[in-house]
């Protein structure tokens, strides 16, 4: 056409004008695309700062023996024995002082929230000495390591900052004993963070568990190979261990939780992005009968249809968008670098950051503008299809 | 070659609505002449808004020939027939018609909008229009600051501004009282006189009919002979 631009300027000004007639339907609309992104988004940076959180805290370099089929180390129960023969596979690194090892035990505690001021679920583990050196990237921050043999704890950072009476210094009750809490560790934000370590062997006494274990630890001769370890525990009748590398243990542990925080984000998303549709389509439709004549007029003026098109998708388009970016906006607003936590798999909590990530705020904007395209199409082509006749036609 | 702007040979229209078919014309003869100003009156449902829809090209004859200047207008495509019509016609309708959400001036403007004219060719050529109807200091004002015969003036300066050659008019002093008719109707034909341009008014008001230089009378699909008051 001769000068299709001015006139789709001027029919999309129109639309744009005309809004305020339908300003609450609008509104809504604008609130239901900006409500499915903020839920989208809350979602995927859930599942993204779960994951951050998870992928931080495996090491390829360490090893993990659990009884078989156990899974987690709640499940898991080993000997003193089985954990004596196991340390000594080929494949396990050695110091001067032997293999460099931490057989370890874990029991779960209770914790007051500083948010809520509810108990929760913490996990109080104990390990050997080497257990620290088995976690790159765990610092003492503040304050000192146990003393085995003492009713001494030291804090993870998370569960220090989230939970009450775990100030260094602090005598705080847990399980049927008291413990003084002499340090305060990081562990580069990774899960450790939201543990309390001890020595395990007074976790054996204080919590009754004689001479067993959970878990055992170990460094790894070649990062990521743990055949041979496997494959010695299977020759041997006496041992029955599972044998992973502590980054495929983790990665395992948390997949279950990304799913849910994800497959639940998504879908949630979707349904509530039909309804906001549903609006969408609703309150262009009635932009568009709303504009039957002026849209008639306009053709018979000698507009084309395609104007009447584009001047209703850019209507749709242009709700959708705002939509999304309130949405995005209140997003961040609310949930970025929140602190999360869960109950991970071995039923403790455990905390994580919500990270946005530009993929998701992609994403928050994609399924925006989908509303605004699926929204506005339809009535965009019934707009291009009203009869010019109508124009003539009386509606007052 | 004839002076007939419009001349219809055998124009049959028919409306099918599901089983019912109504036939509206049946075999329909008309021409008209360029310069001239027609009205055409006739009872409720005889086919008058049916009639100047077919001339204004917004509705097409079920068959025979509709010719304008010489050439068939009724095969051209939805395309060619809007530019047909910001080419050569100008509608005035019963109730104005105007974009409530523009100024008197952006209203004017919109058939501008589909040529190729400068902003600012458009902007005097929108004045023009509007002072020729006297509306010159309301260039500014929405639909709804103004009066009923205001704003079919404002209607009147968009039929007119890209100079079309025929213009349609669809009862355009219905709505409006009897002074306020006199008015819109003295400035149709100024249009006719001094600008020589086509009008074809379709109205119920004989007094309003008076003013055209030839009065048709449609009944029934067919133009009867008939006195009109004067
Ligand atoms: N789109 C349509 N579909 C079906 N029937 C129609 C349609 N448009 C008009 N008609 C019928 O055609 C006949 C003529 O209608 P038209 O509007 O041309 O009459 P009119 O002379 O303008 O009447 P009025 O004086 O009331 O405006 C009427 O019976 C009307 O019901
Ligand atoms: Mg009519």
């Amino acid at each position: 056409m001769s000068a299709l631009l001015p006139q789709i300027r001027t029919v999309v000004s129109m639309n744009i004008l005309s809004l305020p007639q339908r300003m609450w339907m609008a509104l809504t609309t604008l609130l239901a695309v900006a409500i499915v992104v903020a839920v989208l988004l809350a979602f995927l940076a859930m599942a993204n700062g779960f994951q951050t959180t998870v992928k931080n805290s495996g090491s390829d370099a360490l090893g993990i023996g659990l009884r078989a089929g156990s899974q987690a180390e709640l499940n898991s129960g080993l000997s003193n024995e089985q954990v004596k023969l196991i340390v000594e596979a080929p494949g396990i690194k050695r110091n001067a002082d032997g293999p460099i090892s931490s057989a370890e035990l874990y029991v779960v505690v209770g914790g007051v929230r500083k948010s809520t001021g509810l108990e929760a679920n913490l996990s109080l583990r104990g390990i050997e000495l080497d257990g620290v050196a088995l976690r790159p990237g765990v610092e003492i921050m503040e304050g000192r390591m146990f003393t085995p043999g003492k009713n001494e704890i030291v804090v993870g950072r998370a569960v220090w900052r989230d939970y009450e009476n775990f100030e260094i210094g602090d005598e705080i009750r847990l399980g049927t004993a008291n413990w003084r809490v002499v340090g305060i560790f990081s562990a580069n934000g990774g899960v450790y963070e939201s543990e309390i370590w001890t020595d395990v062997r007074t976790v054996q006494t204080q919590f009754n568990r004689g001479n067993t274990y959970q878990v055992v630890r170990f460094a790894l001769e070649t990062p990521g190979d743990v055949e041979k370890i496997q494959a010695y525990s299977d020759n041997n009748p006496q041992l029955n261990f599972d044998i992973s590398t502590e980054k495929e243990y983790f990665s395992e542990q948390a997949e279950g939780i990304f799913n849910i925080i994800f497959y639940i984000g998504w879908p949630l998303a979707i349904i509530m992005a039909l309804g906001a549709l549903a609006g969408a389509l609703n309150t262009m439709y009635t932009s568009v009968s709303q504009r039957t004549q002026e849209i008639a007029t306009l053709r018979a003026i000698g507009f084309t249809g395609l104007s009447a098109f584009i001047g209703t998708m850019v209507e749709s388009l242009l709700l959708a968008i705002l939509g999304g970016v309130l949405g995005t906006g209140a997003a961040f607003l609310f949930f970025d670098g929140m602190q999360g936590s869960t109950l991970g798999s071995s039923f403790t909590q455990i905390v994580f950051d919500f990270q946005m990530s530009r993929e998701s705020l992609v994403s928050g904007m994609q399924i925006a503008v989908l509303i605004g395209l699926v929204g506005g199409f339809f009535p965009a082509l019934k707009a291009a299809r009203i009869p010019v006749v109508k124009a003539f036609s009386m509606q007052h | 070659m004839t002076d007939f702007i419009y001349e219809l040979k055998q124009v049959h229209k028919k409306f099918v609505k599901g089983q019912e078919s109504v036939e509206i014309f049946d075999g329909l003869d008309l021409g008209i002449k360029r310069g001239d100003f027609v009205s055409i009156m006739g009872p409720s449902g005889s086919g008058k808004t049916t009639l100047l829809n077919m001339l204004g090209g917004v509705d097409r004859p079920s068959s025979g020939a509709l010719l304008f200047d010489g050439n068939p207008i009724n095969d051209l495509n939805e395309g060619q027939l809007a530019k047909w019509r910001a080419d050569h016609i100008g509608f005035i309708f019963q109730f104005y018609n105007l974009m409530p959400m523009l100024t008197a001036e952006k209203n004017v403007e919109l058939p501008l909008l589909l040529k190729k004219l400068s902003p600012k060719k458009r902007k005097e050529n929108v004045a023009t229009a509007l002072e020729l109807v006297g509306l010159g200091e309301r260039a500014k004002h929405r639909p709804n600051e103004l009066s009923g015969g205001q704003q079919q003036r404002v209607a009147i300066a968009r039929a007119i501004v890209s100079d079309p050659d025929v213009l349609l008019c669809d009862e355009p002093t219905g709505d409006l009282d009897r002074s306020t008719a006199t008015d819109i109707l003295e400035n149709l034909q100024l249009l006719n006189k001094e600008f020589n341009k086509t009008i074809i008014m379709v109205t119920h008001d004989p007094v309003a009919a008076a003013y055209a230089n030839t009065s048709l009378h449609l009944d029934k699909g067919v133009f009867v002979e008939k006195d009109v008051a004067a």
